[in-house]
């Protein structure tokens, strides 16, 4: 919380001038009631005309006044929030971009998306309002109050013993409902979730014939989530009545003690008005200040998940200055194991394996066996737990992260495309690519034909989400945005099973005859796609049952017989 | 800032019908509002008569005064308790109204064509059920609770006003609606900013989107730099348009209650002139204010100008909301499946034919699809249809369990009438549930809900006890799996499938078939996540249940088309060739091609 409020000392004039104004505003509100009884007391008991327009012209003067310093405020007002969450967007993009990939495992890519989005803005909101309002309320409170033992005391006292009451109403009342509303808002989140779920799996829903389990259950989350509204709202719709009790009651209170003091000849009618005036006033005060509170305990709430986020932990902890970088390609693994953030088992086990430079290495084995794993720890994405990768004879943990990365190219196995040209995203390869190396990239991919039928070829706009290509053709241009770097290693993670299988074989092909010779892992589920590999490292529940060539495999591992005989039933 | 468009005529009617069930409710909430507005603007004349008893030394009339503030004290506590019980009468009929509409639509999607679920985003279906409704209903409430109380407390003021003053009700009638004309002006002039400030809003969500989606990706190739710059860029301009949408919508407010001061000021002083009187002709006009009638007149200024603000706001929220509910009832109101027939059969024992007969189909009328497609699978016969990917392969699957009716022709199920006799129907004249029951189907899309293990995989069957779910489980291999989860079958899984992989919910999925045990198959590319071995796993399972079971496999896996009595190969959804593995590749056509470029070394 401290952390999002330092964002705000860089608007220290806007903070500091936004309330000012608004005090001064609310302070010439309060001398309003002491012209109204001085035009009572003085113009209207005496007849004095020429001091009914001249007090009637301090009013207007008073208006006027009031709504400059309003303006003045509102403006640095929104000056501060805006631009305090502006940077704090900035940072939060930033802190979310170098997180390692244990951390955005667990926050998940909605809740990051959220943070960035919807609790931004409600915190905005909440810091406009707040250097607005906030201290307009208590000051038009308190101010009344003051303002009443200046004209008597005895008045005044109704104040004392009103205020105390009223804020015992509206915080109570808050304090009450807050927890609630955030059960209402868990209610609604499920109510969510189950509609979601009934359309996303209809077709299995009606094959099963659970139309009617279905609905059973979204009626009562529904009947207890409208059960729950009602409950809350019955307690929150407590607050404009009681308020409006106690102030009313506070005003009868204080016309009868006025009407006494007034008897007693220690103050006049028009002073009665005043009390009466900036009791109203009060009125006027609480019923905006209740709305604002909702307001700001909303704000507050995504300003302490905004702050979660900006306090996780970077990748990078400490600069690594030893500049080293990638020269040969060669990959060791020396006892590897990993154990991901949360979880009860390691992925992977005691896996070592050594990759020498130029090498076609496989990765195969079933799902969840920890092929992505296994890959996923060469960039360091993820630390290893225990044991350690080399990369030319040095834990990659000595490396720079991204000096490391710079050399290794990755094709992910969901193929992601960025809004832009088709250049632009090869450049994302290498910055540096001439248009010559990235059609070169796109030839090896099996991507020069498709972008050569495209509107402005190179130029061509990848929609968002790349909704204008097909899995295939997204999946080629991953492979060559990762070829457009000519790196030292590279990867290519089940990442061309949209290709029909000729494709699939000329890109194997091509990336076997790469004349910068990296040191390549292919990792596949299909035994043909690693046949051509030099060695072929071999995964079952997350240990390394075999590492050879494909011939000396089929010789002396089970599983790997298993496999291959699936796709080649009658070679074995 | 939504545009504002024209609300059909229809909305209005809609929601009164809903609110039509809580009507006496309704007239009691009016009958609330309307006691508690006349009493609140009573108690202002009530106090201004006390102020006139008030004149000064020695010259109060307290016996009088007493009697007006119990008064005042019986309306005070009136008044409270009339608005509280309005306020929980509205909430009571928005939530319930809204809880009826939500329920309505819930249910429409359990009967909508799979042609409306499969052409609308489910985002925008949810948004429908969900935020719309939740939109709808703070619009109804605030409707509710402040556009009724907002006119009465207009006209009640003006009534007032006018037993006390007919001339300063004059001024004060002339120069209220300046606050309004403001308002108006500072909305119109900030329109344009907001629209903007939208604009660059939605570029700035989409770049987020992107961005957080792709983090391995920039990650990998160190983009991280270059990513910031660039949302930098657009966040600078978003903070632009921010910084002057807020601002000048923010004027609102001072301006409009400048106007209000104005008001105030000119009450005072014609006010304070007509108690000492003008000393001319206009006295005939502003005669009979008293001190504690102008203290009334002051009050009542200060808050008529308050419902005119809260109705021009209520107007806007209310334009919103019945945007919602209209959205709402575009749903409630979509034409849904055609009903089964009357006289539909009931299946309970079908024989395994499936006749397909001159069938043809689309999904939209200009695009023709399947074309007098005509198939007899005879009871028992394992049916592989094979393809390029967006062939059209999932669509006969879509027409077998009638997600799709057929645009012409037929397809029929056999099966064992009540009396004993072998039938043949058109599927369009059995009930879809039994239709469906006779089918187990694994879909490409896992789908997996919220739930436990258990939960889920008794979807298959919901009768099914502790043993047959484990043998169900172990024999589609999900058992070993399921056993190494912290809680085993009763560990809870998140949305779509939370923490499992792709190729553990697929098995889930099997093993719910498995359960089921139904007398034919549908199997559409199930397992295409799942790696060789596991799958040649499953498949040894499902060669089990297979036998003497009709099946219709979509998979890309040569291997396991291979052992097909009947294959169907399709190409830009149309059926090009139709035989068995050794006939067609004898044909050498698209599927000889096909087959070889899969093992193509």
């Amino acid at each position: 919380m401290k952390k999002l409020i330092s964002y705000l000392r860089d608007y220290k004039k806007e903070t500091f001038v936004a309330p000012l104004f608004k005090l001064l505003e609310a302070g010439f509100e309060l001398i309003v009631p002491l012209i109204v009884a001085m035009i009572i007391d003085d113009g209207i008991a005496k007849g004095d005309k020429p001091l009914i327009f001249r007090m009637s012209l301090v009013l207007l003067s008073l208006a006027l006044i009031g709504w400059t310093c309003a303006v003045v405020a509102q403006y640095f007002a929104a000056k501060a929030a805006v631009g305090a969450t502006a940077k704090i967007k900035a940072d939060l993009f930033g802190k979310i971009m170098s997180l390692s990939f244990s951390e955005t495992d667990t926050l998940g890519n909605s809740t990051m998306i959220t943070r960035m989005t919807s609790d931004c803005a409600l915190f905005q909101n909440a810091v406009n309002l707040f250097l607005r309002l906030f201290l307009r309320a208590p000051i038009i409170v308190f101010g009344a109050m003051i303002m009443a033992f200046t004209i008597s005391v005895k008045a005044a006292l109704v104040f004392v013993g009103v205020i105390p009451l009223l804020s015992l109403v509206v915080f109570g009342i808050m304090q009450i409902t807050v927890p609630l509303y955030r059960k209402v808002q868990e209610k609604l989140d499920g109510l969510l979730g189950i509609t979601r779920e009934n359309l996303t799996g209809a077709r299995v829903l009606r094959a099963f014939c659970r139309e009617d389990e279905e609905i059973k259950q979204f009626s009562e989350t529904n009947k207890s989530l409208s059960a729950m509204q009602v409950f809350v709202g019955k307690i929150a719709g407590l607050t404009n009545p009681l308020t409006f009790l106690l102030i009313n009651t506070a005003i009868i209170v204080l016309i009868y003690v006025g009407a006494l003091e007034v008897n007693s000849g220690s103050l006049t009618q028009g002073e009665v008005i005043a009390l009466y005036n900036y009791m109203s006033q009060i009125l006027v005060e609480l019923i905006k200040l209740a709305s604002l509170i909702v307001t700001v305990t909303k704000g507050y709430a995504s300003a302490k998940r905004i702050t979660a986020v900006l306090e996780m932990p970077s990748e990078v902890t400490e600069e690594k200055n030893c500049g080293k970088e990638v020269t040969s390609g060669k990959v060791e693994f020396r006892n590897v194991s990993l154990t991901y953030k949360n979880a009860g088992a390691p992925s992977l086990s005691n896996i070592s394996f050594v990759a020498n430079p130029g090498e076609i290495i496989g990765v195969i084995g079933g799902t969840g066996s920890g092929k992505s794993s296994v890959i996923n720890l060469i960039p360091g994405f993820y630390p290893a737990s225990e044991g350690s990768v080399e990369i030319d004879g040095t834990d990659i943990s000595d490396y720079d992260p991204d000096t490391l990365r710079k050399s290794i190219g990755v094709v992910p196995q969901y193929a992601k495309l960025f809004r832009g040209t088709v250049r632009e995203n090869m450049l994302c390869g290498n910055e540096d690519a001439t248009d010559d190396e990235i059609w070169q990239a796109l030839k090896d991919a099996q991507a020069y034909d498709f972008i050569m039928q495209k509107d402005g070829k190179l130029d061509y706009m990848i929609e968002n989400g790349g909704k204008n290509l097909s899995g295939g053709q997204k999946q080629r241009l991953t492979v060559a945005r990762a070829l457009v770097r000519r790196p030292k290693i590279l990867i290519l993670d089940d990442s061309t099973s949209a290709l029909d299988y000729k494709t699939d074989s000329l890109l194997r092909k091509a990336v076997a005859d790469l004349d910068y010779k990296p040191t390549v892992f292919i990792v596949s589920q299909r035994a043909s796609s690693v046949l051509n590999s030099d060695k072929t490292v071999v995964l079952e529940d997350g240990e390394c049952v075999g590492y050879g060539s494909p011939a000396e495999l089929l010789k002396n591992c089970d599983v790997y017989r298993e496999i291959y005989r699936c796709q080649f039933p009658e070679q074995v | 800032m939504k545009s504002k468009r024209k609300i059909s005529k229809g909305t209005i009617p809609k929601i009164l019908s809903y609110i039509g069930k809580y009507r006496i409710l309704f007239a009691l909430s009016l009958l609330m509002g309307a006691v508690s507005v006349c009493l609140t603007l009573y108690i202002p004349l009530l106090v201004g008569k006390a102020i006139d008893l008030i004149i000064g030394k020695d010259a109060v009339d307290f016996g009088k005064m007493t009697e007006i503030l119990l008064l005042g004290i019986v309306c005070v506590v009136v008044a409270t308790l009339s608005q509280w019980i309005m306020g929980v009468i509205n909430n009571r009929i928005t939530y319930n109204v809204v809880r009826d509409m939500r329920k309505d639509a819930f249910v429409k999607t359990e009967i909508l064509p799979l042609s409306y679920i499969d052409t609308h985003p489910t985002g925008e279906t949810v948004s429908r059920v969900i935020s719309d409704a939740d939109q709808f209903a703070d619009g109804l409430l605030l409707g509710f609770s402040q556009f009724f109380t907002g006119v009465l407390t207009i006209v009640g003021t003006l009534f007032f006003m006018l037993t006390i003053s007919p001339a300063i009700t004059v001024i004060v009638v002339v120069l209220t609606p300046i606050s309004l004309f403001v308002a108006a002006f500072i909305a119109r002039k900030t329109h344009r900013m907001f629209t903007l400030r939208a604009a660059t809003n939605a570029k700035q969500t989409a770049f987020i989107d992107e961005s957080i989606t792709s983090h391995n990706v920039i990650t990998a190739f160190g983009l991280k730099d270059k990513k910031q710059q660039a949302f930098d860029e657009i966040n600078r301009e978003f903070e632009k348009y921010s910084i002057r949408a807020i601002f000048f919508s923010a004027l609102t407010n001072p301006c409009t209650r400048f106007v209000n001061s104005i008001v105030y000021a000119a009450v005072v002083v014609v006010g304070a002139l007509s108690v000492i009187g003008f000393g001319s002709g206009l006295d005939l006009f502003f005669s009979g204010i008293t001190v504690g009638s102008l203290a009334t007149l002051l009050s009542y200024a200060n808050q008529y100008t308050k419902p005119f603000n809260e109705i021009s706001g209520v107007f806007t929220e209310l334009q919103n909301s019945l945007a919602c509910a209209e959205r709402i009832f575009e749903l409630i109101d979509a034409k849904p499946e055609v009903a089964d027939k009357e006289n539909s059969v009931k299946v309970d024992t079908p024989s395994g034919d499936v006749v397909f007969k001159d069938v043809c189909f689309s999904y939209t009328p200009d695009k023709k699809l399947i074309q007098n497609l005509s198939l007899e699978v005879e009871s028992g016969k394992k049916v592989a249809i094979v393809g390029p990917t967006g062939c059209g392969k999932t669509t006969l699957i879509n027409l077998i369990m009638r997600f799709y009716d057929v645009s012409s022709g037929s397809v029929s199920i056999g099966y064992t009438d009540g009396s004993g006799n072998e039938k043949l129907s058109d599927i369009r004249d059995i009930t879809r549930r039994s239709l469906r029951s006779c089918y187990g189907m694994v879909l490409q899309e896992t789908w997996i809900k919220r739930g436990t293990i258990r939960d889920n995989i008794l979807i298959g069957k919901p009768s099914a006890t502790e043993e047959e779910i484990i043998a169900a489980a172990k024999a589609s291999h999900a058992h070993s799996f399921i056993k190494r989860l912290p809680n085993g079958y009763d560990t809870l899984i998140g949305e779509d499938g939370g923490n499992l992989s792709q190729g553990q919910k697929q098995l889930l999925c099997i093993t719910r078939v498995m359960l089921a045990l139904p007398p034919m198959l549908i199997l559409d590319e199930a397992t295409s996540s799942i790696d060789t071995r596991t799958e040649m796993r499953i498949q040894d399972a499902f060669g089990k249940i297979m036998e003497g079971r009709t099946s219709f496999i979509v998979a890309h896996r040569l291997s396991t088309i291979r052992s097909a009595d009947i294959i169907l190969v399709m190409k830009d959804g149309n059926i090009i060739e139709k035989g068995n593995h050794d006939t067609l590749m004898a044909l050498g056509g698209f599927y000889c091609e096909l087959y070889n470029a899969g093992l193509a070394k």
